[in-house]
């Protein structure tokens, strides 16, 4: 996926003089100076690279902007990718400990402010998503860690006179072996400010075979603070003088506030500040939170019709997803081709035998269990501090600079880990309540604290795409496949946040249907571009969370069709590809060896089992499942998942990230699905939007296949292969293909 | 005024006899450790204990609870079973993304300290929060571990 994350790309010029921490030390009121290598610097990037002629920050390089080691040797980390729950702050700790020599549990880590240091993604960039955070930046934060520990080194030398050659280090210390001197990282931290920082590329990192902390399952960082109620997300946020605002959103996107009937009722309920007409919603002011959402909830607003409806998205009273979901499949014509290989139409009219299928998927909720939340002040000089879940702290910058004209210097941006986020907090235009908290803020003279219920966040979450996909293919004589053609129709997540269609097709609306590996000579996708007033967004895994789904279980159908076991077919497919050959016996053997069933389990059960794959995020993934069907319910009972991030920092992470993705994945194959009527959600909180709940979590079985090939994604991968691997194992039993999801098993066939 | 009985401490708080417990401990108190998720008693992250019985504070007027004993996160590692849970959870690694973990760890801690041996149903019934990061086969696995430990002692391996 392109992230959204609405950033300029940085100049890459020359490091900045180290020299200058001194300045920007004592600029960032660090009076601990003399105590730390570095300081987490509170500037934006005006002021990091200020002065005329100054040379441009090269991101990641310079310490003082990332670390701060304390003189018990403690460490404080500001990190460029934003934790929300993915394991990143421990990533990052293991990262730059392991080139720092520094053990990750001393860190402490936290979400880096706005400024080009953090820009570690090439070519500039900086946001968490597309499962891109350790894929992209892991040379430059071992870097940071190898230039760190060569300035320790080089103060070391100094303080025990003895040439930097003769030195090495231990976790936490530098030692002089010859002399058996060692000094603690706390005590050289002070004397290592005043050394010249290294050329970046001067520094050599460890070889793999020495790493003490990468690819080990180092232990999270944050768990005991999130296991006490101790870890604070934006929600938590609180400064003196802070009111609390709820809002009522607009029923409808696209309209407006009018009147408020009763007004000056609710104006002078109990702990009302005031009461307030947003763009697209009502607000209230109060002293508590309380009596902000008693108060917004009884106000009855006379919602107006937008004027002009063609410069936004505009819910329509009429909408259904009922009746998009038959526009989509209505929808006709070639499409436009995503991807394509030898000729699909002559293929098929050549073919022994052809199957054609149409397949549809469901909008979805983020439901991330935090609703969103911003607190924002202007403080006496003029500058704002605004906390705010985000993924992409700089692009947030840029727009907050925008709507209040302020410099972007003028702004702190306070990013806090995230109660869960799955994409949720990206920029989007009507889907973020920063904007209302800086408007309440900036009406009231006061800090203003806006929560958004769950019921006003359902109204305005940024949904998963729907689509519906027709495929076609065509077999030869032996049964194999060797045309395959899939035309999408739907809008895609980056095409509904532009609000237009792009110049070029949005890769995330076919990514998954596209991109598949499977040897089949002629293939044709293509998308069916189909507007929908329903608001986008990038949820976990984005296009392939659903077009996985389409395609691995429309391969079973041509399995089906060929007379070929659906296990057997994909490593025929898959013939003279190494790795993935041995990814998809590597899951299979991970499961006890492939069998589809339908056989009977030792409960007495009748089960099947099913399998998938999935090409996500520079990862590779097999899964298969094991279901049966319980009072006409799927029972999902065991998910074997291989995954092949070619290499990997923390094989416990990964294992809990497989873990969660495939629940994420069971969730919506089972039981989610956002839906509309007359132009309203019908499910507002989650009694009416299932998710899935403990009972039906199936047990995850995961196996970390190391190929060595270019470092994948982890956040995500872990979901697109389940859903298929679930309703091909449907299929199976039941004898029925299933094309749309969350499933409807035949009640017949248990 | 209200009296409330807070992890051990007496508070007096001014609100409304209808206001939700939730907003009391969170707003009034300024403990913030209690998620507020839902509202509607649906997920579970704003769970405290009452008299040590795990309880949706969402959907709890703060009138019902005056004179009872409040026990939030805050506290929790106060509780000997408490601190129990957290050491199984730091053990098993369970968060992930953390904000609906006070509500787990209330709700597992309520369980065991009703029935230190809970069995598989006792489980399923007890450990019935949402968590969107599905950390659902670990937090089984951290209050399993505690199921099969003896009283008094940290229980598991490390």
């Amino acid at each position: 996926m392109n992230a959204p994350f609405g950033e300029e790309a940085l100049p890459v010029g020359e490091p900045v003089n180290i020299s200058r921490r001194r300045f920007l030390l004592t600029s960032a009121g660090a009076a601990a100076g003399a105590f730390v290598l570095g300081f987490g610097l509170p500037v934006g990037p005006a002021r990091a690279a200020a002065g005329d002629g100054a040379p441009a920050v090269v991101p990641g390089t310079r310490v003082p902007a990332f670390l701060e080691i304390r003189p018990d040797g403690m460490i404080r980390l500001q990190s460029p990718f934003v934790e929300g729950g993915q394991g990143i702050f421990t990533a990052m700790a293991q990262l730059v400990g392991e080139e720092l020599d520094a053990d990750p549990a001393t860190f402490t880590v936290e979400n880096a402010p706005t400024g080009a240091d953090y820009k570690v993604m090439p070519p500039g960039r900086r946001g968490t998503g597309g499962s891109a955070s350790v894929r992209t930046s892991h040379l430059v934060m071992r870097r940071l860690g190898a230039i760190a520990r060569a300035m320790l080194l080089t103060a070391a030398a100094q303080r025990l006179a003895v040439p930097v050659g003769e030195l090495t280090t231990e976790p936490g210390h530098v030692v002089h072996a010859a002399s058996s001197r060692r000094l603690a990282y706390g005590d050289l931290a002070a004397a290592a400010m005043d050394v010249p920082a290294p050329a970046p590329d001067s520094v050599k990192l460890k070889d793999k075979a020495a790493f003490r902390w990468i690819g080990k399952p180092v232990a999270r960082i944050d768990v005991r603070a999130k296991s006490t109620g101790k870890a604070v997300y934006a929600i938590d946020a609180h400064v003196d003088g802070m009111l609390h605002a709820a809002v009522q959103h607009a029923p409808r996107l696209g309209l407006e506030p009018g009147a408020i009937r009763n007004e000056a009722a609710i104006a002078a309920m109990k702990g009302v500040h005031s009461v307030h007409r947003l763009p697209g919603a009502v607000a209230v002011v109060a002293e508590r939170f309380w009596h902000a959402r008693r108060a917004v909830e009884a106000a009855e607003v006379e919602w107006q019709e937008p004027a002009d409806r063609s410069a936004m998205r505009y819910m329509p009273a009429d909408f259904s997803t009922a009746a998009y979901a038959a526009q989509l499949a209505a929808a006709t014509g070639p499409g436009d081709t995503h991807e394509t290989a030898g000729d699909v139409a002559h293929a098929l009219e050549g073919a022994a035998s052809t199957i054609s299928a149409t397949y549809q998927s469901q909008f979805l909720n983020h439901a991330q269990l935090e609703p969103p939340s911003t607190l924002a002040r202007f403080n006496p000089d003029g500058t704002l501090d605004i906390w705010a879940p985000n993924q992409s702290p700089d692009g947030f910058l840029g727009d907050i600079a925008q709507r209040t004209g302020l410099a972007q210097d003028r702004i702190r941006l306070h990013s806090m880990i995230l109660g869960g986020f799955f994409g949720r907090h990206f920029k989007y235009n009507t889907a973020n309540p920063y904007p209302q908290a800086i408007a309440l803020a900036k009406a009231t003279g006061r800090p203003v604290k806006v929560i958004w219920t769950r019921e006003e966040e359902f109204l305005r979450d940024t949904l998963r795409p729907m689509a519906v996909v027709q495929f076609r293919a065509g077999l030869d004589a032996a049964g194999y496949p060797v045309a395959i053609e899939a035309i999408s129709a739907c809008e895609g997540p980056s095409e509904g946040i532009a609000n237009k269609r792009g110049e070029k097709l949005d890769a995330a609306a076919v990514e998954g249907v596209a991109g598949k590996q499977y040897a089949i000579p002629n293939r044709r996708i293509a998308q069916r571009y189909v507007k929908t007033p329903v608001t986008l967004g990038y949820w976990r895994s984005v296009g392939h969370s659903m077009n996985n789904f389409f395609y691995e279980c429309f391969l079973d159908e041509i399995a089906l069709k060929g007379g070929k076991d659906p296990y057997d077919l994909r490593l025929h497919l898959l013939e003279g590809n190494q790795r993935l050959t041995t990814l998809l016996k590597a899951v299979a053997e991970l499961s006890g060896g492939w069998k589809s069933g339908p056989f009977v389990a030792p409960d007495g059960s009748r089960r099947a089992r099913g399998v998938a794959m999935s090409s996500p995020f520079g990862s590779e993934t097999a899964a298969i499942a094991e279901v049966s069907i319980e009072a006409g319910e799927v029972r999902v009972h065991d998910i074997w998942q291989a995954i092949d991030p070619g290499s990997i920092v923390n094989p416990a992470i990964v294992a809990a990230q497989v873990m969660g993705a495939s629940a994420l994945g069971l969730s919506q194959v089972l039981v989610e699905a956002a839906v509309y009527r007359d132009g309203v959600p019908v499910a507002r909180n989650f009694d009416g939007y299932a998710v899935l709940r403990p009972g039906r979590m199936a047990r995850v079985h995961t196996r970390i296949v190391e190929s060595g090939e270019k470092i994948g994604g982890i956040g995500e991968p872990g979901l697109p292969a389940v859903p298929p691997a679930v309703a091909n194992a449907v299929a199976r039993l039941t004898g029925t293909p299933m094309r749309t999801m969350p499933l409807v098993p035949p009640t017949a066939a248990t | 005024m209200i009296k409330l009985h807070v992890n051990g401490a007496v508070r007096s708080v001014d609100a409304e006899p209808d206001t939700p417990l939730l907003w009391v401990i969170r707003d009034n108190l300024g403990m913030t450790g209690t998620k507020y998720g839902c509202g509607i008693a649906q997920c579970g992250a704003c769970s405290v204990m009452i008299d040590g019985v795990v309880t949706r504070s969402c959907v709890t007027p703060v009138e019902a609870v005056a004179g009872k004993a409040i026990t939030t996160i805050e506290a929790i590692e106060k509780d000997p079973v408490g601190a129990r849970v957290v050491e199984a959870w730091v053990r098993h690694q369970v968060p992930q993304c953390g904000y609906c973990q006070s509500g787990q760890v209330m709700a597992a801690t309520s369980l065991i300290k009703a029935t230190a041996h809970p069995s598989d149903a006792d489980i399923d019934a007890a450990m019935v929060n949402l968590c969107r990061c599905g950390t659902y086969t670990t937090i089984r696995a951290a209050v399993h571990d505690l199921a099969g430990a003896k009283p008094g002692t940290q229980g598991g391996a490390a």
